[in-house]
């Protein structure tokens, strides 16, 4: 294997708010270092490019020191939160603009799928656009006449080919671009959440085009989507990206559960903690035989107590997702008068396989105790569902305006 | 077994005028079709179609007659004013139209640009071949009134300096490429250029001798006539009639200045727009 693709030290500086007296000012004492053969003297300010927090200095760093190295035929993926630097990343390797400090060197072309449909002309045809297109992605007139049918095919737009494009459904112009950018044939290809277009049909050839492309004839793909079941799809190792540096580079299993637990410091609670003391309710933990929390595999929740309340007592746990529906309610009321805890004073809750489909989540824990009393623990715990192979079907299950899952077989006896 | 070199490296980095002509080779396909482009788009959509090529010249060459030769008295010679002044607003047209569409380059394609690379001169190189097209539409109309002025008995003739015609249209061309590339490069950080090109245009008309014979300035107002003197396109302007009409004077020195003047315009264009397209996706 060789290398065709070597990245080092990339860094991007952005300068924040807007262009006015006060960049004319900035360029010009660039400049004037410049000219006395100085360093640009705001290369050495800039703050790492965390969004939320209040910035320091006028400039950021939206790429710091990046280093990487692609090998031919790999199909790397790069995943990362929003704002850590990918669209920089990518712009950058396709050479949209240039990197402050650093080189990418490469032995090979370089072609992107960033948006589809760049430098569509309302007023041309069909037919006239995909020349177009196909120009501007870097094909030349005879390789776009070589597969114009297979394009015009794949599009599933045939009727409509000698049509103005400004009389396209959305939708046809979208299957219309990215046919064009299937087609490319560069050395390195780098995709940007393109899956996302069309239909669901549409969707479907799209993903089967880009395994193809991927797999089929060993070409270098970079991948950049958040969409994880496709990158763990289609990667054979991933970076991630967190505010413009490489925290993780390999494996992608493992760069997967990084990325998940990227900001989980701030929002999710697995471990909830009663802050008052008289609280019969100690602390509430939620747990799983994995790190993450994949559908499917276990989910349990473990209750520790400070002491036995009065009389019988029961523990309801409500299951809210992120646009506060109550997807599922846990009652041991439904098992037994009374709950007990053992000498340590646990209670656990267990199911064996996850219901819960892909997204975040918060619970509402009751404590009922001595007939109608309560003790409220509400939005105690957070935590983030990844969509796991629930059927144990080798496969992810689809997601189709469900809620939860629920274990099934089939059969024909 | 030994790696292939390196094919191209991506970095801040780079020579102060880097054209690579075997990458714009490589995507000649490109420039014809945006050329394609501009000149199919333009009338699609509208009933008289390429006429508006006509109609616009014509009237620009009409109201100067009226005002320039019968209300303020210009005098042009033996050439019959209508003429005279169609040959002067074709080519500055041709100037104009270049200058005003490159220095929009930046601006205009942010979207194309901010997401595929293709070597970004090719665009304002395609707007300086598909005005050719527009300019050519506006030659006819003159060669059309020529034949009628000339049948109808008026004295004009072409001389030989015509075949060096095709090298005043380059260089009015690479004149106006040269100045919108600086123009289109500067406008993208700091828009206060825009306003700058738009009346900028209308008064270097007055100084470029369209309207009026570069004599007649030397004449009627001698403190100005370095106004127009220093300025390259008055040479052109003026030589073209001389080509065409057989009016005027044809100066050798104005020429040579010009094609100079052309060369380093045209040669800080491309060190500017270089410099530029590599960053100006952050700051458009």
């Amino acid at each position: 294997m060789s290398v065709i693709l070597k990245a080092s030290n990339i860094s991007k500086q952005y300068r924040l708010g807007l262009i006015g007296t006060g960049t004319l000012s900035h360029d010009l004492n660039r400049w004037w270092h410049k000219l006395r053969g100085k360093e640009d003297p705001y290369l050495r300010v800039g703050d790492s490019n965390d969004r939320s927090t209040k910035a320091e200095s006028d400039y950021v760093w939206a790429l710091r020191d990046v280093d990487f190295e692609v090998e031919k035929g790999e199909v790397l993926g790069i995943i990362g939160k929003n704002g850590a630097g990918k669209s920089t990343l990518l712009k950058i390797l396709s050479r949209v603009t240039t990197p402050t400090i650093g080189e990418i060197k490469t032995r090979g072309r370089i072609a992107s799928l960033l948006e589809v449909g760049t430098g569509f002309h309302p007023e041309l045809t069909g037919r006239e656009n995909i020349f177009l297109n196909g120009a501007i992605l870097g094909m030349n007139k005879s390789e776009i006449s070589n597969k114009l049918d297979e394009i015009v095919e794949f599009s599933g737009c045939q009727r409509y080919v000698d049509t103005p494009v400004k009389r396209y459904s959305s939708g046809m112009r979208v299957r219309l671009a990215f046919a064009v950018a299937a087609f490319l044939e560069p050395d390195i290809l780098v995709i940007d959440e393109v899956l996302a277009v069309g239909d669901a049909e549409f969707q479907k050839k799209a993903v089967g085009k880009m395994q193809d492309i991927s797999q089929g004839d060993g070409r270098t793909v970079l991948f950049v989507s958040h969409n994880m079941a496709a990158v763990k799809r289609l990667c054979s190792r991933t970076i991630v990206l967190e505010h413009g540096e490489i925290v993780y580079n390999g494996d992608t299993d493992e760069a997967i559960n990084k990325y998940l637990s990227i900001g989980e410091e701030d929002h999710d609670v697995m471990h909830y903690v009663s802050k008052d003391e008289n609280t019969h309710v100690k602390d509430i933990e939620v747990l799983s035989e994995n790190k993450t929390f994949l559908t499917g595999s276990t989910l349990s929740f473990k209750i520790n107590m400070n002491s036995k309340p009065k009389g019988d007592f029961n523990i309801l746990i409500g299951i809210y997702n992120k646009k506060d529906e109550k997807v599922m309610h846990l009652s041991s009321k439904d098992f037994m008068n009374s709950l007990e805890m053992n000498a340590k004073g646990e209670i656990v809750c267990h199911l064996d396989k996850n219901p819960l489909i892909q997204g975040s989540y918060y619970t509402n824990i009751v404590l009922q105790y001595n007939k109608d009393e309560h003790e409220k623990h509400n939005e105690c715990l957070r935590f983030s569902v990844v969509n796991g192979d629930f059927f144990n079907t080798n496969k992810l299950p689809r997601l189709e305006k469900i809620n939860v899952f629920v274990d099934h077989s089939w059969s024909s006896n | 077994m030994k790696e292939n070199p390196w094919l191209y490296t991506i970095s801040s980095k780079q020579k102060l005028l880097h054209l690579n002509l075997k990458e714009i080779w490589q995507y000649r396909d490109l420039l014809v079709l945006f050329v394609k482009r501009d000149v199919v788009t333009v009338y699609k959509q509208t009933i008289l179609g390429p006429l508006w090529y006509l109609i616009q010249p014509l009237f620009t060459a009409l109201t100067f007659t009226l005002i320039f030769n019968k209300v303020a008295n210009i005098e042009t010679g033996s050439v019959p004013p209508f003429l005279f002044n169609l040959a002067g607003i074709s080519i500055w047209n041709y100037f104009k139209n270049c200058l005003t569409a490159t220095s929009d380059t930046f601006k205009v394609n942010a979207n194309i640009f901010s997401k595929v690379y293709f070597p970004r001169v090719i665009l304002p190189m395609s707007i300086v071949i598909s005005n050719l097209v527009k300019f050519g539409i506006s030659l006819l109309i003159f060669f059309g009134f020529y034949v009628y002025y000339y049948t109808t008995g008026a004295s004009i003739s072409i001389n030989r300096w015509l075949i060096l015609f095709p090298v005043l249209v380059m260089v009015m061309g690479l004149l106006g490429l040269g100045m919108g590339m600086i123009i289109s490069s500067l406008v993208t950080k700091y828009r206060d250029l825009k306003f700058l090109v738009q009346f900028g245009v209308q008064l270097l008309m007055y100084v470029s001798a369209v309207m009026y014979p570069l004599a007649l300035m030397r004449d009627k107002l001698p403190r100005f006539a370095w106004l127009v003197e220093y300025n390259p396109l008055a040479y052109v302007i003026e030589a073209a009639r001389y080509m065409l009409l057989s009016d005027g004077t044809l100066s050798i020195n104005g020429l040579i200045y010009t094609l100079v003047v052309t060369l380093v315009i045209l040669f800080f264009g491309l060190i500017i727009f270089n410099k530029t397209e590599r960053t100006f996706v952050d700051t458009v």
